[in-house]
């Protein structure tokens, strides 16, 4: 987290552009790409790398296996292998597919990660309770960014 | 036999942690080398998406299959024991316990399990083992509803499930059960939550595949009640579907709600041709 402000306040001074979050009900999805990032800020692999395997987070190992991070334990056969996503896919289709897969891939069984509402029944996380929307995104703009920056590291 | 069982869990959760535990999705099973159970079937007709039934034992570790092969192992047996006590053991208003109207459960329960949920003619809704058993409880015994989930009726629907076991599932699913099936299906591909997962995601696109740690299986019910090692505890097919749709980050349906008591007989139809097999074990 304060690694995160940090990023983000470096990112702002660098650039001296006024840093511009979009909201997941803002997002515009070019044939399911995104083109813009959408915290603002560039994203940190190494910070992706950790939502990628975190239960609580991404927990995207859950259903992708990706050689590079075999030391995390338990990879999933649900999704397609990642290694060599970023040869296969641009930075703006990641982005887009972290952010909502469904607007690449229809009726995937992959979740959407940037948004909060449209859903049947909502819960609370993992509650089993109710919960209304807006629901907070599973994942933040800069959490997606930081994914992106790391999947663009999974070359063959 | 306690210390049997405790190296079996200490074996599983050793080979957890360093691989992926491995199923022997060929094996067979034999109970008490005399009950034959079929484990894989052709799907029924009205299951338009798979082509081959399979039982969840099929997808569990080599140990865990192992304890199900000998009711000394199998830990759900001691569910059965204390729902044979109960059996016998009069209680309410009328003086009466279940063997005063069933006498010898081993006789009169046989094949029960095998066709519930069930409609019920008289009450005009598709019942639960639980609803019957409830239903003699209240109208017959004048004794308390046993809740849905408690350990009491659990065990009683594990002594039942025995009595069967080896007998092939057959719910009804024509006639006045149709409306009833219907709403199960329709639940059974609703995708809820925030993850926005169905059944079908989990049970039938990916039966056979890990999700995480966890070796999918076509979640049939078949095997109900399932002992659990994780919880080390005996658990009805509703205790089940709360906890795989919390898993989606949804709202979840109340155990004994319509909706469930529709999943129930819905999921229980896609297992129709595979044994009864309850209690069993998973992990
Ligand atoms: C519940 C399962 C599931 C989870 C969790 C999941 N995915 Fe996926 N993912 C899929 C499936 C299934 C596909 C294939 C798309 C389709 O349906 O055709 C996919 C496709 C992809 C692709 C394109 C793969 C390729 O090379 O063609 C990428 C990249 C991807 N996922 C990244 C991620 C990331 C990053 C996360 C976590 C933040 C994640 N996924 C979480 C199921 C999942
Ligand atoms: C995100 C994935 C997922 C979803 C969605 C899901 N389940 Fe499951 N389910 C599992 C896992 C993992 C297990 C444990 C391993 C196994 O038996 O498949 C399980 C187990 C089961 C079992 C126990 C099977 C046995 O032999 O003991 C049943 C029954 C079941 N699920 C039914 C359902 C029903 C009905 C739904 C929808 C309301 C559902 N599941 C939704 C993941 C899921």
């Amino acid at each position: 987290m304060k690694h995160r402000a940090l990023t983000l306040a470096c990112a702002v001074t660098l650039t001296g552009a006024a840093w511009a979050e979009t909201a997941p009900e803002a997002v515009s999805y070019d044939y399911g790409a995104v083109a813009e990032s959408l915290s603002g800020a560039p994203g940190d692999p190494e910070a992706g790398r950790a939502v990628m395997v975190s239960r609580g987070l991404g927990n995207c190992i859950a259903c992708h296996e990706v050689t590079a991070l075999s030391d995390a334990p338990f990879h999933g056969e649900v999704g397609p292998m990642l290694d060599g996503a970023a040869d296969r896919w641009t930075e703006a289709e990641l982005r887009g597919i972290v952010a909502n897969a469904k607007m690449m891939f229809d009726g995937t069984m992959m979740p959407a990660f940037y948004k909060t509402s449209g859903y049947i029944r909502p819960g609370d996380a993992f509650t089993g309770k109710a919960a209304t929307e807006p629901l907070p995104p599973l994942l933040t703009a800069q959490q997606i960014e930081d994914v992106v920056a790391y999947l663009l590291t999974l070359k063959e | 036999m306690k210390n049997k069982m405790l190296r079996s869990v200490a074996v599983l959760v050793a080979v957890g942690l360093s691989a992926p535990v491995l199923a022997d999705e060929d094996a067979d099973l034999v109970i008490n080398e005399e009950i034959e159970i079929t484990v894989r079937a052709p799907a029924p007709d009205h299951t338009e998406n798979l082509s081959e039934i399979f039982s969840g034992w099929v997808f569990r570790s080599a140990e865990t299959q192992a304890m199900q092969m000998d009711d000394f192992d199998n830990p759900g047996m001691i569910g059965v024991e204390s729902a044979m006590a109960d059996w016998a053991a009069v209680d309410g208003s009328e003086g009466k316990s279940c063997a005063s109207c069933h006498e010898d459960a081993e006789t009169s329960m046989k094949g029960v399990r095998a066709v519930y949920p069930k409609w019920n003619e008289e009450a005009g809704e598709v019942r639960t083992l639980e609803m019957q058993i409830n239903d003699c409880r209240t109208t017959r015994m004048g004794a308390e509803e046993w809740k849905w989930s408690g350990d009491d009726m659990v065990d009683m629907t594990a002594l039942i499930s025995s009595v069967s076991r080896g007998m092939p599932m057959n719910v009804a699913i024509d006639g006045p059960a149709r409306e009833t099936w219907e709403k199960g299906k329709e639940i059974y591909y609703t995708r809820y939550g925030q993850l926005e997962l169905a059944c079908a995601n989990c049970h039938e696109d990916n039966y056979g595949n890990m999700i995480r740690a966890d070796h999918l299986s076509q979640g049939q019910t078949n095997g109900f009640p399932v002992y659990r090692l994780k919880t080390a505890s005996l658990n009805s097919t509703h205790k089940r579907f709360r906890g795989c749709i919390r898993d989606t980050r949804a709202e979840t349906f109340a155990e004994g709600s319509p909706e469930f008591i529709a999943l129930d007989l819905y999921v229980a139809s896609r297992g129709n041709g595979l044994s009864v097999e309850g209690p069993s074990v998973r992990n």
